[in-house]
């Protein structure tokens, strides 16, 4: 039997039967052994509710950290989303600043539809226009009539449809055909029923909805044309439009070229924009005409809300986060405060600090992953593929989550984290008390 | 194997110190099984916790197997306790949400052993105690006696060279508390040395020698049986 010694160069060796202490990390890597042992026991003999609850407090505090800043997030993600989709497509030709269209706009669009990289694309001609509507109930001509400026986007009905989906935005009347002659589709921001703003910088028509015939002024040419439909697609250049046949708006306006004002290109799944955009440049097409991805023609004012809300989402999170390590703190310290005597105990017969925090600590993990677990599946195999199926209607976007895989890595990891910390502190106040006072209970 | 050598404790009381143990001194041969005892207040369990390393005397020696304890760290103290020393409690000091087995196993664990031979040791020490067929029961599943008794098996599981009981017959009737005299003796005669704490002296005098404390200091020592 080894007997314990001072050895002579001072190094104490406490053994048994030859068993000395082992190194450090062999040291750790029981205590870990020990306190998963403990952690075992102590969970699987725990009160299940108390369990159930601390885990719900977990999956909660989870679904704060993803949802909320994914809702905010995904309020603006969703403007920008509709922005592409319904307006812009992934690209986007608009005319140069110092010109009114598109020059060259034919070659531009032949060499864009000869790329293999582009899937469809669509052109507008755009004219400032002023609507009026009501004209007929004027009492006196010196009334004011009911108008409302706007611009008037002449487009091929089909192919505006097969870029932009417009059609499916209908919330009134019908779509146009190719051979519409005198009729309109209308933005809803420009009616007073779906847009109820009225004043001296921006009117709205009254009264007016599908089948209302209303007056269309365009370059000094007055033309009574019958709203076919309203539009409400959550996308200003949109709902402020006015929509008509291409080929009516060029005769109304008296234009005799084939020069457009915007061409929105829908690229093929996969494609970067980017890419797109650096061969048209190279190809010359960024001397006649400004050339945007749909990223680039997003308003900046939209970055600047997204990168509050982020901010505003992050702030309710570390919220949420502070609450969720309070939570873990209060259960650990009372579960370990309640415990002192039996830690106590644990002490007195030899089981190490260490061994006896890490059980603590193993504990509140247990909790953290179940509750983050729980919480990942939740968000990803219900919460955003629902979302994302059925939008939550916003009054300016319909807002969709945005939870990435690295953004949410960084908030397990947070949370996590935090669990530990929160484990850690109360187990380490007990356990640093007084071996003897703990057993006595003093 | 246990040298005490000018011991005392005192304790800060809201009237000034208290000295718990004044300046005492004595031996404890190996294989013996010592019994200390003395009235309510006379120091015996304070004297105890001092010899199990539970507590730091304020002055003189503690050696154990030829270790001077008051140089040794809170970590070396704890890996003592573990290694060398056992420890019964007068109220079994069970861990409760841990079944009678677990609670002996853990200690074997926490010396690096692997669960498998942890678990024949600890077995092995219930078999010993007369609990083999109490493996699974949780403290709260099992009497006074059967406690006391895995109490002493998580005590010798890892073969301790000094076992220290603390009143360990305190909260059981006389029947139960003969079985674990019982389990005590049968270990002695294995070479056990045992450091008994009693206020009863009837069950003190089933030891080789009897301490009697009054007052912080030796009243009487008392040879029962020839070691």
């Amino acid at each position: 039997m080894e007997s314990p010694s001072n050895k002579p160069n001072g190094e104490r060796v406490i053994g048994h039967n030859g068993k000395a202490r082992h190194s450090w990390f062999d040291e750790f890597k029981t205590s870990l052994r020990v306190g998963f042992f403990l952690t075992l026991r102590d969970l699987r003999r725990a009160n299940i509710w108390t369990t159930i609850l601390i885990i719900f407090v977990m999956f909660i505090t989870f679904l704060n950290l993803v949802v909320i800043g994914g809702i905010l997030v995904g309020l603006i993600e969703g403007s920008v989303v509709a922005i592409n989709t319904r307006y812009s497509g992934d690209l986007i030709v608009s005319p140069l600043r110092s010109k009114t269209y598109i020059e060259n706009s034919q070659d531009l669009v032949k060499f864009a539809r000869g790329m293999p990289w582009v899937s469809d694309l669509t052109t507008r001609y755009i004219q400032g226009a002023k609507i009026e509507a009501n004209y007929k109930d004027k009492l006196r001509e010196t009334d004011i009539t009911d108008s409302a400026g706007s611009l008037v986007a002449g487009i091929d009905p089909v192919a505006e449809d097969r870029v932009t989906g417009i059609s499916k935005k209908l919330i009134e009347g019908e779509y146009l055909n190719v051979d519409d002659f005198d009729k309109i589709l209308i933005g809803a921001d420009l009616l007073f029923k779906y847009t109820p703003i009225d004043t001296p910088s921006f009117r709205t028509l009254e009264r007016v909805g599908a089948g209302t015939k209303v007056r269309l002024i365009v370059n000094g040419t007055t033309r009574e044309v019958i709203i076919k439909g309203v539009l409400k697609s959550k996308v200003g250049e949109v709902d402020q439009r006015i929509f008509m046949v291409d080929t009516q708006l060029r005769q109304l306006i008296g234009r005799s070229d084939y020069n457009v004002d915007e061409i929105a290109m829908r690229l093929k799944p996969g494609t970067d924009p980017l890419f797109v955009k650096k061969i048209l440049t190279e190809a010359g097409f960024a001397k006649v005409a400004k050339l945007q991805t749909s990223e680039e023609a997003q308003p900046k004012f939209l970055n600047d809300i997204k990168l509050t809300f982020a901010l505003l989402g992050n702030v309710i999170g570390t919220i949420g986060l502070a609450v969720a390590s309070i939570t873990i703190f209060i259960v650990i310290f009372v579960n370990a405060i309640t415990r002192r005597k039996f830690i106590g105990i644990m002490k007195g017969i030899g089981i190490t600090a260490t061994a006896i925090q890490f059980s603590y600590i193993l504990q509140a993990m247990f909790y953290g992953i179940l509750g983050i677990g729980l919480g990942s599946a939740f968000v990803f195999g219900f919460l955003q593929p629902f979302i994302a199926a059925h939008p939550i209607n916003f009054p300016f976007s319909d807002g969709i989550l945005v939870a990435t895989l690295g953004g949410t890595l960084w908030r397990v990891g947070l949370l996590l984290g935090a669990t530990i910390i929160a484990g850690y502190i109360p187990a380490r106040i007990v356990v640093r008390q007084n071996t003897l006072d703990a057993i006595l209970g003093r | 194997m246990i040298t005490v050598q000018n011991l005392i404790k005192s304790y800060q009381s809201g009237a000034g110190e208290l000295v718990v143990l004044k300046n005492i001194g004595f031996n404890v041969r190996r294989g013996e099984f010592l019994a200390i005892t003395g009235r309510s207040g006379s120091g015996k369990s304070t004297l105890l916790y001092q010899l199990g390393l539970l507590d730091y005397p304020n002055s003189g020696k503690i050696i154990i197997d030829g270790l001077e304890t008051s140089a040794l760290s809170a970590q070396e103290r704890t890996a003592m306790r573990l290694l060398e020393l056992g420890y019964i409690f007068q109220d079994y000091a069970l861990l409760p949400s841990l079944s009678a087995l677990e609670n002996v196993m853990i200690p074997l664990l926490m010396q690096g052993m692997s669960p498998k031979d942890a678990k024949i040791k600890a077995v092995r020490a219930l078999e010993r105690v007369g609990l083999g067929d109490k493996l699974v029961n949780l403290p709260s599943q099992l009497s006074g006696g059967q406690q006391q008794r895995v109490s002493i098996a998580r005590a010798i599981g890892h073969d301790p060279k000094i076992i220290f009981a603390d009143e360990p017959t305190a909260n059981l009737d006389s029947e139960t508390s003969k079985v674990v005299l019982d389990a005590f003796l049968d270990l002695h005669r294995q070479g056990q040395t045992i450091v008994m704490v009693t206020h009863e002296p009837e069950y003190a005098a089933v030891a080789d020698r009897v301490i009697t404390l009054s007052d912080g200091v030796i009243h009487t020592v008392e040879e029962r049986r020839a070691n």
